[in-house]
């Protein structure tokens, strides 16, 4: 068996409006991999995307699936293949557990099976109430969980997912986020396209961002943070300041009376912050990472590309 | 042998999905051609058809239900598969269809087998209406009668697949049928023997490929034509084999399918 659940050689494509979407990606992704495919609108993503799942046609370039190659082997390839599309893409007029059923039944489960199937994993993802009725009906988490249930149904061994909580609220989003830290933990490989980066960075152990239909980086998350010049904290204080304490080197903000935002360089020690504040008199009572550190290296590179 | 099964489950999946879909809105799909053909029956058939008196020597509504069979059967087989095969482009629900094992031969024949099911169950629907205007009614040819009804929705579905996969908005899928079909369909014997038109006209009509489908239908069921049956026969087949093929080369070229 491989070790890449997808490879992906030199693809491109080019659309009939002479739009280049894709200049010749390359891309691995290993097997039990929780991959972040990220980039800004218009990138190539869904582009890519598009492509594995058999919803574009290429123009160049081959893509492996488990080392099926689906030049040779398409269905087969297909079969391992699970894709939770951006925009909703079923039968609005149709019950839930039909649609599901039906998924299934495409997939040549056959009816009885597909029933037995269709029941554990609307239950699994909290579908099982509302599985009689219309989709058209559901809220758009839940219209996300079906999109998601669709693409679980016949097991894949790699689930590839465009934006999947888009428009969907934090506590939505933090169920999902456990859900598919579950199913990568019992082996799915996961293929994450979003424009949450925070979501990025808590769920995804590897990256790549593509921009202008070339990939401009390719690395591990960890490799890809240790790379911060900058890292922005957040400290909270014990006494109310009118303003910012003013300490050479260490740029720091007032965020409000109680908290401060410091920028600390990749050669500086933090704990020279902490002494020249507690020399003034200030005490730390609890501190966190700004939470858009990925963010702003996402935007440096694009800037770059 | 399991793939071969599994093609088999998803082409039947497909194949029910299709028929509960205009089961579901029989009202819409069902019940109207029984209606508007009652009303062909009772203003055509009982009203003025005795004053017309006979076409090619029989009652002239007895002349005129092949015809009505033949129309309903034709308009009901490519609305069928035109509104669905657009309906899914347009609810994205194809990618469904795309990203899973199904091979395109299959999705084509399950679309056709839906819009065949249709067109066959509204014929005879409209058969049985017709039963109550004219009881004594006889098949002469049923093996022909049977042959040809199916031919025929499956050419007009195919039709109505094409005309789905070019269509990119609601307008494309009604302007074939409203200004295409309709037409060649009145134009082309339902309510007439083209024996009873000028010279210029008839050879004018025999162009007319739905002639040929009424005609034929006609002779299994009442043993009447204007045309030659093994011609016409071939020219069915002919059109099946060359728009199946058509619909497989733009499927797998993903013509209205893919990007």
């Amino acid at each position: 068996m491989s070790q890449f659940a997808l490879e992906i050689t030199d693809l491109k494509k080019t659309y009939d409006s002479d739009v280049v979407a894709l200049k010749g990606i390359n891309l691995s992704v290993k097997e039990g991999d929780f991959f972040a495919l990220l980039g800004p609108n218009g990138a190539g993503k869904s582009s890519t995307i598009g492509i594995i799942a058999s919803l574009v046609t290429k123009s160049a370039g081959k893509v492996k699936i488990f080392d099926i190659d689906t030049d040779v082997n398409f269905p087969e390839a297909k079969r391992l293949l699970g894709v939770v599309s951006q925009e909703i893409n079923f039968n609005n007029f149709e019950k839930v557990i039909d649609i599901v059923t039906t998924q299934a039944g495409f997939y040549g489960i056959p009816l009885k099976d597909s029933k037995l199937k269709t029941e554990l994993t609307l239950k699994r993802l909290g579908l099982w109430e509302k599985r009689n009725e219309q989709a058209r009906t559901l809220s758009g988490g839940f219209k996300r969980r079906l999109m998601i249930a669709k693409a679980l149904i016949h097991e894949p061994k790699l689930l590839i997912l465009d934006e999947p909580t888009a428009g969907v609220d934090i506590e939505l989003r933090r169920e999902m986020w456990e859900f598919l830290k579950e199913i990568n933990a019992q082996g799915t490989t996961i293929i994450l396209t979003t424009h949450y980066l925070e979501e990025a960075e808590q769920l995804c152990k590897n990256i790549a961002i593509i921009d202008h239909g070339e990939l401009v980086e390719n690395t591990s998350m960890k490799d890809l943070l240790s790379r911060l010049d900058v890292q922005g904290f957040v400290l909270d204080i014990d006494q109310s300041l009118d303003q910012a304490p003013s300490i050479p080197n260490f740029p720091i903000t007032l965020e409000d009376s109680t908290t401060l935002n410091v920028a600390i360089q990749k050669d500086q020690s933090i704990n020279d912050l902490f002494d020249q504040l507690t020399s003034l008199g200030i005490n730390v009572s609890s501190m966190r990472n700004e939470s858009n550190r990925l963010e702003e290296m996402f935007i440096e590179m694009v800037k770059k590309s | 042998m399991k793939r071969r099964n599994e093609i088999l489950v998803s082409l039947i999946t497909l194949i029910r999905k299709e028929i509960k879909r205009y089961l579901r809105i029989w009202v819409q799909t069902l019940v109207p051609p029984a209606v508007t053909m009652s009303l062909y029956f009772v203003i055509f058939g009982s009203l003025i058809g005795p004053r017309i008196g006979t076409m090619d020597g029989l009652d002239y509504i007895q002349f005129m239900i092949p015809g009505l069979i033949m129309m309903s059967v034709i308009t009901n087989s490519y609305a069928n598969v035109v509104s669905s095969f657009y309906s899914v482009k347009f609810q994205k629900s194809i990618e469904e269809l795309l990203v899973s094992p199904m091979p395109n031969w299959a999705i084509l024949v399950g679309f056709i087998m839906g819009g065949v099911s249709r067109g066959v169950l509204i014929g005879c629907i409209v058969f049985c209406v017709s039963l109550f205007f004219y009881p004594s009614f006889t098949i002469v040819n049923p093996l022909l009668t049977i042959s040809v009804l199916f031919l025929t929705a499956i050419l007009f579905s195919l039709m109505g697949f094409i005309n789905a996969i070019f269509a990119d908005s609601f307008d494309d899928i009604s302007i074939i049928p409203t200004f295409v079909l309709t037409p060649l369909i009145y134009l082309g014997g339902v309510f007439y023997s083209i024996n009873i038109l000028p010279d210029i006209w008839r050879n004018i009509s025999m162009a007319n490929p739905m002639l040929y489908v009424v005609n034929t239908f006609r002779e299994g069921m009442l043993g009447v034509s204007d045309v030659s049956i093994p011609f016409a026969l071939a020219m069915i087949v002919f059109f099946i084999v060359m728009l199946t093929s058509a619909c497989l080369f733009l499927l797998h070229r993903g013509v209205g399918t893919r990007q």
